[in-house]
Formats: structure tokens, sequence, C-alpha cells
């Protein structure tokens, strides 16, 4: 693809960079536990926890699995487990 | 794909950016621009914001946004400032976000010129203590006692000897209208401080404290257990000035040892290993008993609550 | 047209950098490009001229400064010298790399240590390799109407680079002359508002500034020469443009003067060319076959409208006011770079003149001639570069 001369670039595009790929634990939430507090996906430093009508759940595509999720979740909802590949 | 955050209002600030697992910078960015709102052009000098967010080709800036130099942030803002009054732009406003290496040290000058001109900027600062850019070197910033890569700890050093330079007091010595201090540990009261510095036009300066899990030396998912640990320990006061005059602080409710938050990160592991070590803790709890003292920052019953 | 003014040189250059309508003009002190900044700051104050006036601490900022409101979409405008351009380099290399147009004045001043503030050239050109395109005018009339190109070049979507016009301190800033002022509805014609293809703005979030892999550094660059290399057609229209309106056809990228038949051919950028006009008038009228190349336009460098005036002389003496140490003046440099291999080339000389103020006079200017005559019978080889009027009693 040709070079934008300055080397513009067109903001939102880190979207094309998978960095779930980085992971070597990846976070689970226990739906039972979870009382939808919205702490998990205030704390993520990559955006990668998305509510749907007070369903919280994980990007996987992005999550780096760095475990502030687990760690801040005040109901012990997500567990942090070995990532398999 | 839309992405939504918090209040299901469309992230201005999205994934594949490739800050270090737990990175703290990254967390306050999200929730700045979540503050601040869409109409805002963002500065941000070299440093690991810079690098995390613009590989050519990959940027996760939904804001517009431009990396110049390293030293020259406030005065890239400047000029972006006078374009937008030039063209009559009132609405779009300039936000500068650098890294303490730039905003203590090599961008000090600029920084002052910003302040003292009276410019219509909102300077953050992401303090992480160091240069974590490029491999964890000092700056003026790095507390008393931290360890890094051109000041180690070693047999004839107990790492750095001098104190951080009291960087809000310098700005606030410059009469802006608005500094306070913030803590990625406390994200409804970066995110109020964001809103109320906006309402204000002219110079104004918030410092992060944005703790590093790569740097610091700890586990990725402490990285807000560590901010609190530095504020209720009292080494990070957090305060709110507006005109000159101090309108808020956040009272701490349990108060921590300084020994806790050093003990809990690698860059100060030294300072428990020998008695060269041990010997440079308590200037360190002093420092934080006179921020406490200085700031009223201990919670009494009778004076009410803390803020944010 | 107005009627001609007889006006100080530093005025002219406000005059139409006023005319050129920037949006934001930034200022720092450094001597002798002062009285232009001081110009501006009166017509605002004045109401003559509307823009942001920014008054910063420290020539990096001025020129970050204009980096960030053209970012933002506007015209931007300053003037240095000296250690106030070797400190705002940085700038200059990040801005052309993020094809940023803003339009300085390089007032020539000689280089710390030993500090002096007289004339030379080796402020501006040891920012020849950036990319900055370069301009060096004769007078302050050609200054005044290099200016208001300036800007048309910096912009233009083909070119978007910084332009900085170079003329000498003292010499062309402080002196007064009779200039012909065009009216602001013709400069308006010829110059309109800047539009640029991306701008900093909330409509359209883009991202400046990229970090590049090993894959496309490379590429980056080029597009620069590039862009420069183009940018020596795009110059010459515009020269067309503003003789249209000004009645002052400049030629283009480099004046000839009495080449057809010139054995020697002297070289030279900035004022001085002045006086060796006059030289050469003077030894023509003794017989001799003497012309000169004023580049005008140094970088992107015109080698080719050299190469074509020079290539009929026996000898080229360049004669220029700046050296890079431990080799030789830059001019020659670049000049030898281009003839190299072509075996009808005239025979270069480099003479250094004028370094820190040192006058070069019609007396000087004769004696290079000769000297280069004299070289030439003699079938010197050397290309070290001759030192005029060096006192060696006095070297240490």
């Amino acid at each position: 693809m040709k070079l934008i001369p300055g080397a513009v670039v067109t903001g939102g595009t880190s979207l094309a960079y998978k960095t779930g790929s980085w992971r070597d634990q990846k976070p689970i939430i226990d739906r039972e536990l979870c009382k939808s507090c919205g702490i998990c996906e205030e704390v993520c430093p990559d955006d990668s926890v998305k509510a749907q009508m007070g369903i919280y759940s994980i990007d996987y595509e992005y999550c780096k699995g760095c475990g502030l999720c687990a760690y801040e979740c005040p109901a012990g909802a997500i567990q942090m487990i070995a990532e398999q590949r | 794909m839309t992405t939504v955050s918090l209040n299901n209002k469309e992230s201005l600030f999205v994934s594949g950016h490739r800050a270090c697992h737990g990175c703290g910078m990254a967390l306050a960015v999200r929730h700045i621009l979540q503050a601040t709102g869409k109409d805002v052009i963002v500065v941000t000098p070299t440093g690991c914001l810079e690098t995390f967010t613009s590989p050519y080709g990959f940027s996760p800036w939904r804001v517009p946004w431009i990396h110049h130099l390293f030293e020259n942030g406030p005065a890239i803002a400047t000029g972006i400032a006078a374009a937008l009054k030039a063209q009559g732009r009132s609405e779009e406003r300039v936000v500068t976000m650098g890294g303490d290496g730039s905003t203590f040290d090599i961008g000090f000058g600029a920084l002052s010129g910003m302040l003292e001109r009276g410019e219509d900027v909102l300077y953050i600062c992401l303090d992480n203590g160091a240069y974590m850019n490029t491999g964890g070197q000092r700056s003026g910033a790095t507390p008393f006692g931290a360890s890094t890569t051109t000041h180690p700890a070693g047999k004839c050093s107990t790492g750095k000897p001098q104190s951080k330079k009291d960087l809000p007091a310098i700005i606030a010595a410059h009469g802006v209208c608005y500094v306070a201090t913030a803590s990625v540990a406390f994200l409804e009261d970066l995110r109020r401080k964001v809103r109320r510095a906006m309402e204000f036009r002219g110079p104004r300066y918030i410092q992060v404290d944005t703790p590093c899990p790569s740097g610091w030396g700890f586990s990725p998912e402490l990285t807000l257990e560590l901010g609190r640990l530095g504020v209720n320990c009292g080494l990070i006061p957090l305060f709110e000035m507006e005109e000159g005059k101090i309108v808020s602080v956040r009272k701490i409710k349990r108060k921590v040892p300084v020994a806790d938050y050093l003990k809990a990160q690698g860059r100060f592991g030294h300072l428990f290993s020998n008695d060269a070590g041990m010997a440079e803790v308590p200037r360190l709890q002093e420092s934080a008993d006179n921020n406490i003292a200085k700031y009223a920052l201990e919670a009494t019953a009778a004076k009410g609550s803390s803020v944010g | 047209m107005w009627p001609d003014v007889v006006i100080e040189g530093s005025e002219a250059v406000a005059l139409a950098v006023k005319a050129a309508r920037p949006e934001v003009i930034s200022a720092y002190p450094i001597s002798p490009q002062t009285h232009i900044v001081e110009s501006l700051a009166r017509m605002i104050a004045n109401g003559d001229l509307s823009a942001e006036y920014v008054r910063v601490e420290s020539e990096f900022s001025t020129a970050s400064v204009l980096a960030g409101a053209s970012a933002a979409g506007s015209r931007s405008y300053t003037a240095s010298s000296s250690q106030g351009l070797l400190l705002m380099t940085e700038v200059i290399y990040a801005s052309v790399g993020m094809r940023l147009p803003f339009v300085i004045t390089g007032v020539n001043r000689a280089v710390s240590a030993p500090i002096s503030i007289q004339i030379d050239h080796q402020d501006t050109i040891s920012l020849r390799d950036s990319g900055i395109i370069q301009f060096y005018v004769e007078s302050v009339q050609e200054a005044y109407d290099l200016h208001i190109a300036a800007f048309k070049f910096a912009e233009d979507p083909e070119i978007l680079l910084p332009v900085m016009v170079c003329m000498d301190g003292w010499i062309l800033t402080h002196s007064y002359e009779r200039v012909s002022i065009l009216e602001q509805q013709e400069v308006d014609k010829f110059l309109p508002p800047y539009r640029p293809l991306h701008f900093l703005n909330v409509k359209e979030p883009k991202s400046w500034g990229s970090y590049a892999e090993d894959d496309v550094l490379m590429e980056f660059k080029y597009s620069i020469h590039s862009a420069m290399l183009k940018a020596k057609a795009k110059i010459e229209e515009i020269f067309q443009e503003l003789a249209e309106i000004s009645g002052r056809d400049y030629g283009g990228l480099i004046e000839a003067y009495l080449t057809e038949d010139a054995e020697t051919i002297l070289v030279a950028l900035g004022s001085v060319t002045g006086t060796i006009k006059d030289a050469i008038d003077q030894m023509r009228a003794g017989g001799k076959k003497v012309g000169l190349v004023k580049i005008r336009c140094y970088r992107p460098f015109p080698y080719e409208d050299i190469l074509s005036a020079v290539r009929g002389a026996k000898a080229v003496a360049v004669v220029e006011a700046n050296f890079s140490m431990g080799c030789e003046g830059a001019v020659s440099l670049d000049l030898k770079a281009k003839l190299c291999g072509d075996p009808n080339a005239p025979k270069v000389i480099d003479f250094i003149a004028g370094l820190g103020g040192r006058d070069v006079n019609i007396k000087s200017v004769c004696e290079i001639v000769q000297k280069t005559e004299e070289m030439l019978r003699a079938g010197i080889a050397t290309t070290e570069s001759c030192w005029v009027g060096l006192n060696q009693a006095i070297l240490p």
C-alpha cells in the first residue's frame, strides 16, 4: 500500500493489530458471580472488556492477559487461567 | 466493529496499542479522553505513550493527535492553540499528554514558557518516574532511593540520592488557574479533575501517577494496588488547586507505612537487603509524613469524608 | 502598483510577510533578524496586521510553534539567525519529515565560537541536509518578492515543505533600499489562503508523527528528496507567475550573468553577488571574459541549470562564506560532485571569502579571478580551498 506523505495515519487503525497474541494467561468471567458492576471494563488498559446490556465479556482478540480485571473484581468473578495454544 | 466503553460512548482510545501488560499510562489515557470528549487535539511528546501508539499504520487515537519531538510538546501545543484562535475554532481544545522525562526534564523550558504566556492548553503529565521508553533511566521525577539503569543500586550506591522534583509546586508558582495531582488508582477522581480542568481557559496542569509494571518491577495485575499504596502512604499526595488555592485533597482513610509501598516494587528492593539501604527508608517516610501534614491528608471524623 | 518606497530591509521583509496574511507568527530575538519580528509586532500593536503573535522562550519553540500551527492548518512564519537556526535544526528536520509547510527568514550570521554577529552563511548552509527549501537573495527587493513567493512554494500540494529565505544580516536587513511594493489584491490573487490536504481537526481524527520501521523509512526519506526534485519545475512556474504580477522576472533557480562566452565563471550566493556583478563589469571593460552564476535556490540544488551555464568555461571559481571543517566549502563540494565524470567539466576552485563579516569588495573579486587564471595556467591541481585574505602572521 502506498505510503502517505508525512506518515499521517487514520485514527483507530490499531484495531488491525490483535494484541491477544501477547497473552500467556486469560481471564474467564463466571456469570453466576458477576454482579455487572463494570469495574473490569473500567480498569482494562486495553479497552478489552465489552458490555452489552449489562453482560460483561472479554474481547480475546485484544486482551493481553494482564490480570487487572481479575485482581480488581470485587465479586471474585474473574479467574486467570493459563492460555492454551 | 464499533468499540464501546462505559456509558456506551464510542471509545476514543481503542485496542491494539502496544503498551505493556497492565500499563498505568494506557489506562489513564482511556479515562482522560472519556472525560474530555472528542473535541480535543492531543499532543504527545516522545516517550512511552507516543511509541506504543504510533507504529506507522496503527493508531489507537480516535482524536486528532500529533507527536513531533521530545522537548517541544508545550510549544507544539502553543502553535496549535494559536492556529485554532486565528481560525476561530473555539470549540476544539488542546491537550498535551507527556511523560515525566519530557515534562520534568527536556521539555521543562518549553513548559515554563507555555505557562508564563498563559496558553490555553491542558498539560497532563503521565508520571511513571523514569525514562521508561528507553529502558528505565533516571529522570527528575524519579523518587529518592529508586534504582534506575543510570543510577542503579550497587555496592557504592543506594539509587537516586535526590528527591523527586516538586513539579506541581513549580507549575503553581507560575500562577496558573488549575493545578492538580491524580492517580490511575482513583479513576473517577481523575475523570472529575480532567472535566473540571476543561471548564477553565488558560494553562492547566494535572500530574497523574501511573505505576509501571515493567519499570517498577511488579506483576501487572497490581497496577492499581500500587497506585493506592502510593497515595495511602502519603508519598503521592492528591490535591487540587484553583487560582492558587487548594480546593480539595484526597484524605487518606487508612494510612500505610511507606515500607509497604516500597517493598511491593523491584526498583526499591535494595533498600531492604542491606544496612545502607535500610538507612534510606526513614527519609522516604519523613517525606510522606511531610506531605500528609502539608496537605492535611489525614482523614478525621469531624472534618468529613475525602473528595472523589 | 504602489509607488516605490525607501525602507529598511527588515521592514521590507515584514511588509512582504504581512501581505502574505500569515495566521501565526512566532518570535525570539537574535541579531541581526530582530528588526523583522519587531516590525511585525508594531504592525500588530497598531492593528495593521491581524495574526496570532507568540513570543516564545527559545528558538526551539519558535520553530515548534510554526510546526504546530501548520499541522492545525494555519499559515505561519518566523525569522532567525546563526545560533537560533542551529537550535531549531531538530525541529526543521522533523517538520520536513511530517511535510509541514511554513516560512522562515534565515538572516545570515556567523556561528559561534568565537561568537560573531557579522555575516557569513555557515548557519543556513548547515541546514542543507534537512530538506528545507533554501533561497539566497541579492537585494532587498529580491527579499521582498521571494518572501511572498516562499509561502506559495511551501504550501504547493506537491511540495509541502518548509521554506527558508536567506538574506545577509546587516547588509540587507539594516540598509535602506528603494523597494517596489505590490498591491494587496495582486498578492491575494497570487497567494490564496492555505488549504492543507490533511490538518489536525476533530471531524477527521488523524495521527501525525508515527515511527517507521526499516521496511518503510527509506521510502519516506526518498519521497522527500523526490518532492524536492519535482519542486524545481514548480518553483520555476511560480517565479513566472510572480513575474506576471510584479513585472520583475527573476529567471528562476539561478541567474546566469554574462556566462555565455565566459572563460572564468564565478559561482556565489547572497548579497556578494551584487559586488561580483560590479567587479565583472569592470573586468569585462578591461577585456576579461568573466561571468557569474548566482545560485538563487540552493536546495533543491539546481545542478542541471548550473552545469548548463558553466559548461563552456575553462574554470569555475566558487566564492563562498561557509566551510565544512576538515574538508571544503559546501557549494564547491556540491558542484564538484555533480560535475564528476563529465570530461568537459571546467576546473573548479574553491574560494572561502567573507567569514565573520570580512569585507568582500570589487578588488578581492578581481584578485580571485586573477588567482584562478594563474592556477589554471600553472596547471595547479590542488583541491584545497583558498581562504581569501587569510592573515598568516596571526595564525596560532
